[in-house]
């Protein structure tokens, strides 16, 4: 009886391990895969079945596509734009989250309501298009920053934080005379920065990301992002697949020969580098952002 | 001092009107801390609001400015909304969405609670955490990245095809992506590759608020794991269960733009063409503004309305709201 037990017991454990290995397979070895095939030779590429290891090891791709002009000028404007975006959305949504933070605030219950609503019911694509022309942001730099400004599910993460810290030292502060605006400034900001460094991380790896913005938002092509630019090499590609062998050459002589999958495997594994630069700090962050964010919602 | 703290305690009472103002002055630097966010949800999320006027009116760019031009266009009342319901892509539009969603849910519901209890259950911590890095990734890279990758691997000479040949599934590359009937299950499977993992920290954060000292008597009466999990760890999750499987059914008309958009083309149009990516190529790329801002109102409308009444079914439930 008790033998058979730990068999069973033992079969659980198996089943166990090969279902873990299976998820584990299946999310790291796409990303392996496009690894080696960015790191084999471009026209060798072209024979495909590369699935374990490079067959011709070179890192030509990357050097190919670092000394593109478009790339590098669509890092830059990502770079830029994760940069600017991220603070000014952090200064932003802690200012905002400060004060809703004080349920005495005139009218509180209506601004709550005034920001939490967009949460939940928008303008929606077309009149969105329509707003951000009409403000003249389109082929502007801002519009990668301000229609993505606040953060309202971050500033509840925020707002929760700054709730909980304790009351004492900014009422002291008040008493040796300080305004609200100092209180936010020389108290809750620093004792803020924990939520602010999770939040912050969320949205930095949401500006690398974004891409709907610029493939709309922008023609010029200084402006166009790294993900904008990647969609447009997966276009190419897609119709690629459809289109005959002389269109296919005549799409080669283009400054991109998307043509090869070892080039666009190295455009992909640049735009995905970061992220998992960025990674074990994510790990350690958003775990406590997704918990929060699940007591408040 | 003393009416400044009565100031600070008369929180949202209906203060008397002559009140409001030296409340108002009192605080002055909260509102003006809240002033960018007031403006940016005035200019970005109002302002699109009252831009839906425009699916009730013949918007005609030509006429000048944006406000201009839109409250001085025809007023055709709801013939936009007539039109996408009687022309014949209502049907396959809906059908489109609600297959995606769906399909999505049949697996990417189930699949980090199987995953939340498997790590559970799993004692060799290196193993563990290779296995949750490694499965959390998908989540924080683009829906470009991903497509890029889900391309690649789908390919006529790519992994997948490979893996079928050798297990011989099939003899002759099946091309996935250009074939309109595999292409609600790349999505779905897309989406679960993305989520899962994540998704899986909710469960394990529910199964980790379980008291210890219950598995210790579960054990000390003598019941093996397949019992624990079944009458322990399995009870436990339920609540959090049916909360998420609530939430995701507000979601069903929100079949993602990106996936749809990046991995549709033009041979599987038929079935990836979804009420946004639908709303998307009238609006943006034919220049049929109002009726794309109709179709886009639809669902943004339809989708606030099933949310109500989700969160209304979860305060029920749970005793709480979403909200």
């Amino acid at each position: 009886m008790k033998n058979q037990k730990t068999l069973t017991e033992h079969l659980f454990d198996a089943a166990l391990y090969l279902f873990l290995t299976c998820i584990f397979l299946v999310t790291f070895y796409p990303f392996w895969n496009i690894l080696i095939i960015s790191l084999n030779d471009a026209t060798d590429s072209l024979r495909g079945n590369l699935y374990f290891w490079p067959r011709e090891f070179t890192t030509a791709s990357y050097i190919t596509i670092f000394r593109n002009p478009e790339i590098w000028s669509a890092l830059q404007v990502t770079a830029l734009r994760t940069v600017i975006g991220t603070a000014m959305s952090i200064i932003c949504i802690s200012m905002l989250a400060y004060s809703l933070s004080k349920r005495y605030l005139l009218g509180w219950k209506y601004f709550s309501f005034f920001f939490v609503f967009t949460m939940y019911f928008g303008g929606g694509l077309i009149p969105t298009y329509m707003v951000i022309k009409a403000l003249g942001l389109i082929d502007s730099f801002w519009v990668f920053i301000f229609p993505g400004l606040i953060g309202v599910f971050l500033m509840i993460l925020v707002r929760t934080f700054i709730e909980q810290l304790p009351g004492e030292i900014e009422e002291s502060a008040k008493i040796d005379g300080a305004n609200d605006l100092q209180v936010f400034v020389r108290i809750v900001l620093p004792l803020c920065v924990p939520v602010l460094a999770t939040i912050g991380l969320f949205l930095a790896i949401g500006h690398w990301n974004a891409w709907y913005d610029s493939y709309i938002y922008t023609y010029k092509p200084e402006l166009k992002t790294l993900q904008a630019v990647l969609v447009k090499i997966l276009n190419q590609f897609q119709t690629g697949a459809m289109m005959t062998d002389a269109q296919q050459l005549a799409q080669n002589a283009k400054r991109i020969p998307v043509s090869s999958e070892s080039i666009r495997m190295a455009v992909t594994m640049v735009a995905t580098l970061p992220i998992i630069m960025v990674y074990p700090f994510v790990q350690k962050y958003f775990v406590k952002g997704i918990m929060m964010g699940a007591i408040k919602s | 001092m003393q009416t400044d703290l009565k100031l600070r305690e008369g929180t949202d009472l209906n203060l008397p009107r002559r009140k409001v103002w030296p409340v108002f002055k009192q605080q002055k630097y909260l509102f003006l801390l809240m002033l960018p966010a007031l403006i940016w949800a005035i200019l970005f999320a109002y302002a699109p609001m009252a831009g839906l006027y425009m699916s009730f009116v013949n918007y005609q760019p030509t006429l000048g400015r944006f406000w201009y031009s839109l409250f001085h266009s025809e007023f055709v009342g709801l013939q936009w909304f007539r039109y996408f319901f009687n022309n014949g892509d209502f049907l396959i539009i809906m059908r489109n969405t609600l297959a995606s969603t769906l399909i999505t849910l049949l697996f990417s519901f189930p699949m980090p609670i199987l995953i939340a209890l498997a790590i559970n259950e799993i004692k060799n911590v290196q193993f563990k955490k290779i296995v949750q890095t490694s499965s959390y990734l998908p989540y924080f890279i683009s829906w470009v990245i991903a497509a890029n990758i889900i391309v690649t691997l789908l390919s006529s000479d790519g992994a997948v095809n490979a893996l079928l040949k050798f297990f011989h599934l099939t003899n002759e590359s099946i091309l996935f992506l250009q074939n309109g009937k595999y292409f609600w299950w790349i999505v779905a499977l897309g989406n679960t590759w993305k989520d899962m993992g994540y998704s899986s920290i909710m469960y394990l954060a529910a199964i980790s608020s379980i008291n210890p000292e219950l598995y210790e008597a579960a054990k000390v009466d003598g019941a093996n794991r397949f019992k624990q999990i079944r009458y322990i760890t399995f009870p436990h999750l339920k609540p959090t269960i049916v909360i998420l499987l609530i939430l995701a059914m507000g979601g069903i008309l929100n079949a993602g733009f990106d996936q749809h958009f990046l991995l549709g083309n033009d041979l599987t149009k038929d079935y990836s063409d979804v009420l946004s990516t639908y709303s998307f190529r009238y609006g943006i790329q034919n220049g049929m503004f109002s009726y794309a801002s109709a179709v886009g109102m639809f669902s943004s409308v339809v989708a606030f309305i099933i949310v109500v009444i989700v969160n209304q079914i979860a305060k029920k439930i749970n005793g709480q709201s979403l909200f």
